[in-house]
């Protein structure tokens, strides 16, 4: 079963477009990348490889940019139709009929589609490292290369994310359109009206206005913050920009007490990964949810011809 | 032969309504059993709740002894089912879509290659073996369905609508195959339809759903005998030129109890006993031509709408499952002296 249905994905004109499309997508911002790193607007730093991935050219995104904003167009793309379709063939019916479990037809369905975009998250990253290695001619360190490898679970993870979501609609909705719109709606609200809405609502609860605003200040951006990471997109932008910087030492304020005798210098992996392990692991837990309601719609409902 | 097919007061609800009220049936091995009804008459839902994929409200069914709702991957593995619109997956070939079914069944690949072919054959499908499922005709998809269901060999053999979209000559195919399938192969099988013609054809038995009820169930013969135990006899003659003085001859015979126009020029006669030759003597006697003339009762449709009209439908629907009735037909011709 799940071999069919990844041989399917493998086949299907879709999965080849998208591909294709980040391709090109991941060419140009590594192109614009490059061009910044060889004008020296970085060499403050230590780790010019993994700034590959997360340089962005004057009008073009880095990768990791691309990932979280398009990323979800692949797991949308890959779940959709992923039960309705067999539902409008009708070998939704014979399927069942067939004496397997019924919830193997939906993990298999879910568990080829996070292959595929694994696929194509770990190809595209291999393009990047090859072809960047190429073209600045400087190795990564071991630690890059973990931070790449870490990066790119990550983007794998926040695909799924969508993947799982998308599947949710193509259990409820009968038609793969609506099951389409529906998924899409909800990534362009994460993606780009979260943050106005995040910050509309906190300057409702603490406006920013006269002496009380000063005071409002802080709790005002702690809930602006909150509210944003409930966006998948949020978090994992979050999460990128620390692992793929060692530069960047916290998410949130610091204070000036706070920063007042820091030493400046560059974070460990093993302490990036603790800034961000709450991220992935929301990260994770919001895909197994997705997962489960998908996975229950499908068990309680009934199939007809 | 045992009973294959155990059901035992089986009811289905969904919210106020009854779609399956209390359905008590049992079928033998190597049984053509024929689930007759309307649209929406609970046909479906039963064979559903056989195959375990829909959870009944109250009673039991068994096949083969298992437990419908219990065991219902011990069920499918013994139940093959055919669904009204069967679908293949459009960008496989015939033969792939076969073997899927058969490695979701645990054949491995030997098993499932030798089985595709030998059913592809079965069905007459071989010629189309390497082409693509899209590219299939209605008639097609529907024998390749067949084939489908063969793959896991089952004992019990479910199918909805089988001959929607078929050619006649497809049809009449379709039928031999069936019931070589029960009889040489001693599968049960039980068929959903409303082409009456060719249920009374191919069926040991028939069992006639109105709204959630079986209300009948029998062999085609006894059911008929069971309309005439009404001691009322149903003709429909058409005679030729036919006008007021033959009209009023045949109403005064003494075993006719009402002539009523039905359309055309037919008219319906019932009474008391089998007149038959008798109103052909009144007829011929008075030098005129019968050109048609039928007894009901006696086949399917007539059964069917029978109990149909006893659940208070009116006639207009039925007519929506009009059969080719041509072999009932009699044309009686009678020269005149």
């Amino acid at each position: 079963m799940y071999k069919k249905e990844f041989t399917d994905h493998l086949k299907s004109k879709r999965f080849w477009g998208i591909f294709a499309l980040f391709l090109v997508v991941t060419a140009a911002s590594l192109a614009s990348a490059v061009s910044q790193l060889s004008l020296g607007n970085l060499t403050n730093s230590e780790f010019i490889f993994i700034k590959l991935f997360s340089t962005s050219g004057n009008n073009i995104y880095s990768f990791a940019t691309f990932i979280a904003f398009l990323g979800p167009l692949i797991g949308i793309t890959l779940g959709f139709d992923a039960i309705n379709n067999e539902r409008s063939q009708g070998t939704l019916i014979r399927l069942a009929s067939q004496p397997i479990y019924r919830d193997s037809i939906i993990n298999a369905k879910f568990s080829a589609g996070a292959t595929a975009i694994s696929f194509i998250v770990f190809s595209l990253g291999a393009f990047v490292s090859g072809t960047g290695l190429i073209m600045i001619g400087i190795p990564p360190s071991v630690e890059e290369v973990i931070r790449i490898l870490v990066f790119l679970t990550i983007s794998s993870v926040y695909i799924c994310f969508w993947l799982a979501l998308s599947i949710v609609f193509s259990v409820v909705c009968k038609h793969s359109a609506t099951a389409a719109l529906s998924s899409i709606s909800i990534w362009i609200f994460l993606s780009l009206f979260m943050s106005l809405v995040a910050g509309g609502i906190a300057s409702v609860i603490f406006p920013l206005d006269g002496i009380q605003g000063i005071i409002n200040t802080m709790p005002n951006y702690e809930l602006t913050m909150a509210l944003n990471r409930v966006s998948p997109y949020f978090l994992f932008s979050e999460a990128s920009s620390i692992i793929l910087d060692p530069n960047v030492r916290s998410i949130g304020v610091i204070t000036t007490a706070q920063a007042d005798g820091a030493i400046a210098g560059y974070l460990t992996f093993a302490q990036s990964m603790v800034l961000i392990l709450p991220h992935l692991i929301v990260m994770l837990a919001t895909t197994v949810v997705g997962f489960a309601v998908a996975y229950v719609k499908f068990l309680k409902q009934e199939i007809r011809a | 032969m045992g009973n294959v097919i155990e059901i035992q007061d089986l009811t289905k609800k969904y919210g106020d309504i009854t779609a399956v009220n209390k359905l008590n049936l049992t079928i033998t091995q190597g049984e053509v059993f024929g689930l007759l009804g309307p649209n929406g008459a609970g046909k479906t839902t039963t064979t559903l709740m056989l195959l375990g994929l829909t959870e009944a409200t109250s009673g039991k069914a068994f096949l083969d002894g298992k437990d419908c709702m219990h065991n219902s991957l011990e069920i499918k593995r013994i139940v093959g089912y055919l669904p009204d619109n069967v679908g293949f997956y459009n960008e496989m070939t015939g033969f792939e879509n076969l073997c899927f079914t058969g490695y979701l069944n645990g054949l491995n690949k030997q098993t499932c290659k030798e089985r595709a072919d030998k059913y592809l054959k079965r069905v007459s499908m071989d010629y189309a073996r390497d082409r693509n499922v899209g590219e299939y005709s209605r008639g097609m998809r529907q024998r390749l369905g067949i084939a489908d269901v063969l793959m896991k060999e089952p004992k019990v053999i479910i199918m909805d609508e089988p001959t929607l979209g078929i050619d006649p000559e497809g049809v009449r195919e379709l039928m031999d195959l069936i019931q070589e399938l029960a009889v040489v192969d001693g599968r049960t099988i039980l068929l959903s339809s409303h082409q009456l013609y060719q249920v009374q054809q191919i069926c040991d038995r028939v069992g006639i759903f109105v709204e959630g009820n079986l209300v009948a169930c029998g062999e085609i013969k006894e059911l008929s005998k069971q309309l005439q135990n009404e001691n009322v006899y149903m003709l429909d003659v058409a005679i030729q030129d036919m006008d007021e003085s033959i009209y009023d001859k045949i109403a005064a015979m003494e075993t006719v109890l009402s002539v009523t126009h039905k359309e055309d020029n037919i008219v319906r006669i019932t009474s008391s006993e089998d007149i038959r030759s008798a109103l052909t003597e009144l007829v011929f006697k008075n030098q005129y031509k019968v050109l048609y003339l039928k007894q009901l009762g006696g086949d399917l449709e007539e059964i069917y709408r029978k109990y149909f009209e006893q659940e208070g439908h009116d006639e207009n629907k039925t007519n929506s499952t009009k059969i080719n009735t041509e072999k009932h037909k009699i044309f009686n011709k009678i020269k005149k002296a």
